[in-house]
């Protein structure tokens, strides 16, 4: 019977049944089920110790929109793909090398995915009837000839984890419950690698509960042993560790690395922390994570909507404290009043806009540049902002930072869009101590010797004066501001040129902004030119035909406003410029105001980041033409 | 440090004086203006406490009551609408020496801010809110507020408003506030007795000031305030006293069972003994009271509600961060960053 089917299926595999190790570059993983199946935990504890054993990882995670949707149906399904290569590399991968699915629905779900001859492990139990017309399956996938073109591996993932469990005692719905733990044992075996990273993990999580510590690493070895012993498996794969440059690294998500960077951030000035915020997906993690950091001296604020979460931060930051708010597309929307506050007021504030789908509520679990256009002009009045993207998950951490370092150095609030991408998706970062980060230098206004609230420095910002300290009492507000001496003024030459000082306070930041650098020819055809979470799949797809000969460059836009100084010299030296966005051109229609440059835009508003392969092909067309 | 030093350098500070706390702008509410008793009594009752100027952060919205902030020399605040609460609130957790105050009205705090006035009053948050209630929007010129009565026209309500207003003390005490209490803008000795209580609360303080808007809602609260009529129609609601009111003292309020009534102390049936007495640590009595609200057979009343004792929401933010240090040891931020797993390239 076995073998039967390993014949049917093995069409790849004609030598024999043992097992050899093959190298491999790079691989693409994706263990996806039904939400309640667990996948997420396995994906990341998979990456975890690919990442812990010296593998450059780009993690992705795409889980439901609806908390518990019904089991086994399409909606419900769950997945978590891992990219790991022996080279750099930028991005959760295009196409799946392997599937590992836990019921129909995944199969259906993901299948789009799979590269022509790749491996499919499917958890042959969940099979029946019911799931197969839930997943909408005519007939059986398994049988009907529609994974032909694949490497199937058909097991009895749940048969064999209740029957390794069965002198435990535990409940059929405990037991049933560890059973991603074989899928996880198999592709360790799968990729040469020891189980012990998660076994240590198990023995952690669940020592209060030995039993359950027992059962999930029986059933981890379960997976881990069949492929040694049931010879199905005539491959094993080896990824070469990678060349990544010296230093000490962690895995990390966009999401946490924003909570890191804000801690680093404070502690780097020596300002307390004060986070005001609102849950909201994609970005409410940030919130969870900086409100387990009170022995660090933060102070997290969950307000009682968007507004009161950027207002107390405003609050807080008249105060002296180092603030921001967290929140996506809807919760952006709700604060724009308050941000023009902060801004005519001139106080330091961080706002971390984790984009989501939209307009309106959109797609919440899905990712999208859309906040663009928003962030720069969607304010009333004359209310210019600088705004920052993150482009990559760990690159949120350094972004942060940055975001807080021009936020108090100019006194003004400073937006940083980051997405559901790279919020959620996870990759090696090199750790650096805070005293290695960029200087933040707070000044707080001690003399009362000529100050008033709106004297400038050469950068134009005003001093921070903070109550409490003697003899500085003034006041500040939302209404136009007499320049240097701060009160209330309806002078017309006035408020002219505050609008004027504060455009420029602003567009003085990018004499200090990093240039832009060109990755490739330095002119030519073609430059790719992006912003945020798109440099993965840019850098790749770029670095791929660069590999093959084809001269294309490529550079990344982390600074939206201002934009690099030398950012219109460079796009002098292309003849095309192609942008990708995940928008309708919101980074396109900039250029071509500022520069008078007419890029081609390459969208896609899927609620799914680019692939790397999408845009090569793209490139491939442009010089076709 | 020498101790001659100590004692022949320090100058001897003179009492702060009301006019200290004035800021060097001219006051521009309406000639006739509710507000300005109001800032007169703020300031008296700051030099009265000798509250030093660099220690007040002045918080306010938008609406004539929301400049008050311009007019106090202390380190003020002047936001934008109906957000004055949070903004305070981020004050107060950053820095919770500091003594924070509110200057707000109905529409700011009623109703653009309305949900901020709910969760600031459970949360707790140490700052004194003043809400100057004159049932209109006065800045704006005229139009119905959350608290302008029915039938009134306004110039958004040409034909009389068809809405119920809103009971600004019962809401406080349905937000879970922990001191609440109401003064006229025409009875200064009232008011700085309610300011000092305000000051002297721990937590959210919210005092509701009937204040007359001259231009755009003149007499409001006329039977309140003017002398023949006020203490007809008002009750002074005072700990451990019983319920009394009217010219004479010769009215007070009884409890039958559920049943509120107005009896006659003085005819002979009823005594001083038959009157409810209040206490102000009872929030079944306040709330029974707060409802004597624009009511034609109950007198309006006026005094502290309710005075209880409950945690600061920044003393237990302040007390979980010191817990948590205690238990866990003061964070190294270059070991958070490091995080629980890493690997090393070499
Ligand atoms: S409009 Fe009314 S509330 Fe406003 S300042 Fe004038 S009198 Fe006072």
């Amino acid at each position: 019977m076995q073998d039967e089917k390993t014949n049917k299926n093995h069409k790849l595999n004609d030598k024999n049944n043992k097992p050899d190790v093959m190298p491999v570059e790079d691989v693409t993983i994706r263990f996806a089920g039904d939400s309640g199946d667990g996948m997420q935990l396995t994906g990341t504890q998979f990456s975890e110790s690919i990442a812990a054993a010296g593998y450059d990882v780009g993690t992705f995670p795409d889980y439901p929109a609806d908390i518990r949707a019904p089991a086994g149906s399409l909606y419900g399904v769950s997945g978590f793909q891992i990219h790991f290569s022996s080279h750099d590399i930028h991005t959760p991968g295009d196409q799946i090398d392997v599937l590992v699915c836990m019921n129909p629905a995944a199969l259906k779900v993901n299948l789009k995915d799979i590269k022509k001859g790749g491996i499919i492990i499917v958890n042959e139990d969940s099979f029946d009837a019911k799931n197969l017309d839930l997943a909408g399956f005519k007939t059986n996938p398994l049988e009907d000839g529609t994974l032909g073109r694949y490497t199937v591996y058909e097991l009895p993932i749940t048969k064999t984890t209740l029957q390794v469990l069965k002198d435990l005692g535990l409940s059929m719905k405990e037991a049933e419950k560890c059973k991603n733990f074989f899928a996880l044992g198999l592709v360790y075996w799968l990729y040469n690698k020891t189980p012990d990273f998660t076994l240590n993990w198990i023995e952690q999580k669940f020592a209060k509960r030995p039993e359950i510590v027992e059962a999930n690493s029986r059933v981890l070895m379960a997976g881990y042993y069949y492929g040694e012993a049931t010879e199905i498996f005539t491959s094993r794969y080896e990824v070469k560790k990678a060349d990544l440059p010296k230093g000490t690294y962690r895995n990390i998500n966009g999401n946490e690395a924003v909570a890191l960077g804000l801690v680093a951030a404070a502690a780097r000035a020596g300002l307390q922390l004060f986070l005001g915020s609102y849950p909201i997906t994609p970005a409410s993690e940030i919130l969870q994570s900086l409100s387990k950091f009170k022995n660090y001296g933060v102070k997290t604020f969950q307000a009682e909507d968007e507004i009161a979460g950027i207002c107390t931060a405003i609050g807080a930051s008249f105060a002296g404290a180092l603030v921001a708010t967290t929140t996506s597309g809807p919760g952006m929307a709700l604060k724009t009043e308050a941000m023009g506050l902060a801004v005519m007021a001139e106080l330091p504030l961080v706002i971390i806009d984790v984009q989501r789908g939209g307009p309106s509520t959109g797609l919440p679990t899905k990712t999208e540049q859309s906040d663009l256009s928003m962030s720069i002009f969607g304010r009333n009045g004359e209310c210019p902002m600088p705004v920052l993207a993150a482009q990559s998950p760990s690159d949120c951490f350094h972004i942060t930072i940055e975001a807080a370092r021009i936020a108090i150095k100019y006194m003004t609030p400073v937006i940083v869009l980051t997405d559901g991408y790279i919020a959620q998706g996870s990759e090696p970062m090199k750790i650096y101590k805070v005293s290695e980060l960029p200087e933040i230098k707070v000044i707080f206004q001690k003399s009362r010797e000529g100050f008033f609230p709106y004297t400038r420095n050469e950068f134009l910002s005003r001093p921070w004066a903070i109550p409490g300290t003697k003899g500085l009492e003034h006041r500040i507000g939302g209404l136009e501001k007499q320049n240097i001496t701060g009160n209330i003024s309806y002078d017309p030459e006035n408020h002219n040129q505050m609008v004027k000082i504060r455009d420029k306070k602003v567009k003085k930041i990018a004499d200090e902004i990093p240039l832009l650098k060109v990755n490739g020819v330095q002119s030519g055809k073609l430059l790719v030119l992006g912003w945020g979470s798109t440099f993965g799949a840019i850098a790749s797809a770029c670095e791929n035909l660069q590999k093959k000969g084809i001269k294309v460059s490529f550079t990344h836009l982390r600074y939206l406003n201002p934009f690099p100084k030398n950012l219109g010299q460079i796009l002098k030296q292309f003849e095309i410029i192609l942008i990708p966005e995940m928008n309708l051109g919101q980074l396109a229609n900039l250029i071509k105001m500022e520069y008078l440059v007419s890029p081609i835009t390459f969208d896609k508003i899927k609620g799914l980041p680019f692939k790397a392969m999408e845009i090569e092909n793209k490139i491939e067309e442009i010089l076709r033409t | 440090m020498n101790e001659n030093n100590q004692t022949t350098s320090l100058p001897k500070t003179p009492l702060p004086v009301p006019k200290d706390y004035a800021s060097d702008r001219d006051v521009r509410w309406c000639p006739g203006c509710g507000d300005y008793s109001v800032l007169a009594m703020v300031q008296k009752v700051m030099a009265q406490v000798g509250l030093p100027r660099e220690k007040i952060a002045f918080i306010s919205g938008i609406g004539c009551s929301s400049r008050f902030t311009y007019y106090m020399n202390a380190f003020g605040f002047h936001t934008i609408h109906g957000r004055a609460l949070t903004i305070a609130s981020g004050v107060k957790c950053a820095n919770p020496e500091l003594s924070v105050w509110v200057a707000t009205g109905d529409g700011d705090a009623l109703s653009i801010g309305g949900n901020h006035f709910v969760h600031t009053l459970r949360r707790n948050i140490g700052m004194n809110i003043l809400l100057f209630n004159n049932r209109i929007y006065g800045l704006t010129k005229g139009q119905a507020s959350p608290t302008t009565l029915e039938g009134k026209i306004t110039k958004t309500t040409p034909f009389g408003s068809i809405e119920h207003p809103v009971n600004p003390i019962s809401l406080a005490l349905g937000s879970e506030g922990t001191f609440i209490a109401r003064t006229l803008d025409r009875d200064l000795k009232h008011m700085q007795e309610m300011l000092l209580k305000v000051y002297g609360h721990r937590g959210t303080s919210l005092l509701e000031i009937m204040q007359n808007c001259k231009i755009f809602n003149d007499g409001a609260f006329l039977e309140f305030t003017e002398k023949e009529t006020k203490n007809e129609n008002v009750i002074f609601i005072e700990h451990n006293k019983p319920l009394v009111f009217g010219n004479k003292k010769d009215k007070g309020i009884k409890l039958d069972g559920w049943k509120i009534t107005v009896i006659n102390i003085d005819d002979g049936k009823n005594s001083i003994n038959d009157c409810l007495v209040y206490n102000e640590k009872s929030k079944e009595l306040a709330f029974l009271i707060s409802e004597f609200y624009d009511r034609q057979d109950l007198p309006m009343p006026v005094g502290v509600f309710l005075n209880i004792e409950r945690p600061t929401y920044e003393d237990n933010m302040m007390r979980q961060i010191e817990y948590t240090k205690e238990k866990l040891g003061i964070g190294d931020v270059d070991e958070l960053v490091k995080g629980n797993s890493t690997w090393v390239i070499k």
